[in-house]
């Protein structure tokens, strides 16, 4: 049997000898994953804001929606985008199917409800904290929400980090849509997938481990920004 | 600052010039056969070969929604069914090697030389655990017909001594190796599985253990997005002798793993 120690000289070995496939598959999963949370901020942050003070119908409705989806399963989503993305689908025109777009639109996907949920916990707490003073200074909703995010950065955050994490550590979505496709949509998730059914598996939970490690720095990376730029707020 | 960080995200690369997607079973592909043949064909041609490795029943799926130029899987009666449904232009043979069913070296059925029906029986009368790819690819297809040979329906069973996973055949030799129970695989893939444990050849070399793989081009009629031109060259080059001689030339740990028999 194929131990632990086997896994971490694997991994020792693919990061120290800075295997070329291993940066390849490294770089296009922090592209997809970094550029699916980005989209998912971007849609996220106003959308969880709207949802904690906004008034209109269904609010309450989008909500529980909203916070249901957090749960969603990465291979149904990458089923639905498969079903969309496909040449019998209704955007198979757009020659999208496994690439890495498609892989970004998938994650986007799965992460924008998470985004979205824990802006709206977010701001919705600023805003009982808030209210008066806002309503007094005559803030209308637009500008109400748009200075609870800008109060609110820092937790927000971790709203993103939330669904980064969720983003790196998925393989349900990208392999259905990206079809893990060596140069063109292989990541490491996929990676690990695929060493695995190989029963290659020290090679697999060395990828694992090199995962993991990619993760605490990425997250190590951020709080420091984090971090920093509250001091700099704050002095 | 974030702005430009995406900015950099997004720009791809300018992609290779041309590609083709071949909708691929996954033992030619965890066998690493593409990996040994492909450089070779990028010697004749620019054309980028895009594998999608998924079970038979799929890539079959995935080629009649026109997502792929190029079919290579092993079941002959659903490919000669996609070709007669218009999906397909032409299907030819392009290589083969054969199935053999692995278990525990207990063998607590007997089966060891055993002819495969013979095998499959004793498994069933001991109720020994065996485990079932149970997701409609080639290799599963062929171990339905073969129980169905014995007159015994395992899925009666499912669940108990007759195990279906839905996986791929790695993923179905990483659960028969854990928990020792027997297995039908393609030898390509057992051959350059490395989790193998305790796990041993049993049966082998029947004559209904005949694996057949086939090559299809993807029928621009029904599909205007194949690239038919290039997809073709690439079929035409894996049936001539070049890379009939490439596929013969692939081993792992000195056995060959696909003997071509294009004609």
């Amino acid at each position: 049997m194929q131990g632990f120690g086997d896994a971490f000289a694997a991994a020792f070995a693919l990061i120290v000898g800075f295997d070329a496939d291993l940066v390849e598959i490294v770089a296009l999963s922090l592209r997809v994953t970094l550029s699916a949370v980005f989209i998912a901020c971007l849609i996220g942050f106003p959308l969880g804001a709207a949802l904690a003070v906004g008034r209109f119908p269904l609010r309450g409705m989008l909500t529980i929606l909203v916070n249901a989806l957090m749960g969603l399963p990465p291979v149904v989503v990458g089923l639905g985008v498969y079903l969309m993305l496909s040449r019998a689908g209704p955007l198979g025109v757009l020659n999208l199917l496994y690439t890495p777009t498609a892989m970004i639109i998938a994650q986007a996907i799965l992460v924008t409800p998470i985004v979205a949920a824990l802006t709206r916990q977010i701001v919705a707490d600023l805003d009982t904290e808030y209210h008066e003073t806002l309503r007094s200074m005559g803030a209308g909703r637009g500008a109400r929400m748009a200075t609870l995010l800008w109060d609110g950065r820092f937790a927000l955050m971790t709203a993103a980090l939330a669904g980064l994490g969720r983003a790196l550590a998925e393989v349900g979505a990208v392999m259905i849509v990206g079809g893990n496709i060596d140069h063109v949509t292989r990541v490491m998730t996929t990676a690990i997938a695929l060493e695995t059914s190989k029963g290659e598996l020290a090679t697999a939970l060395g990828l694992g481990i090199v995962l993991m490690v990619l993760s605490i720095a990425l997250n190590a990376l951020l709080m420091g920004a984090k971090a920093t730029s509250e001091r700099m707020a704050h002095a | 600052m974030r702005f430009l960080l995406a900015a950099a995200l997004f720009a791809t690369p300018a992609m290779a010039t041309d590609y083709i997607v071949v909708q691929s079973t996954t033992s030619t592909a965890n066998s690493g056969l593409y990996d040994a043949i492909l450089p070779e064909y990028a010697k004749t041609s620019d054309t980028q070969v895009r594998v999608v490795a998924v079970g038979t029943g799929q890539a079959l799926r995935n080629a009649r929604n026109c997502d792929g130029d190029v079919l290579l899987v092993h079941a002959k009666a659903a490919e000669q069914a996609f070709v007669s449904e218009g999906y397909g232009v032409a299907r030819h043979d392009l290589m083969y090697n054969d199935f053999v069913l692995v278990g525990p070296a207990e063998d607590p059925a007997d089966t060891q030389g055993l002819g495969i029906h013979d095998a499959l029986a004793a498994i069933a009368a001991v109720r020994a655990p065996f485990v079932s790819r149970g997701d409609d690819s080639g290799t599963h297809k062929k171990e339905r017909a073969l129980w169905a040979d014995t007159d015994t329906d395992p899925t009666d069973d499912s669940g108990r001594w007759y195990r279906e996973t839905g996986s791929g055949m790695g993923a179905t030799l990483n659960i028969a190796t854990g928990m020792g129970a027997y297995t039908l695989t393609d030898r390509a893939t057992w051959i350059a599985f490395a989790n193998k444990g305790d796990t041993r050849i049993l049966s082998e070399g029947d004559e209904a253990l005949f694996n057949q793989y086939g090559i299809i081009l993807v029928n621009p009629a029904k599909c205007p997005s194949v690239k038919a031109d290039t997809a073709q060259d690439f079929i035409d080059w894996m049936l001539s002798p070049t890379g009939q001689s490439a596929i013969a030339a692939h081993t792992r740990d000195g056995e060959q793993l696909f003997f071509p028999n294009a004609e």
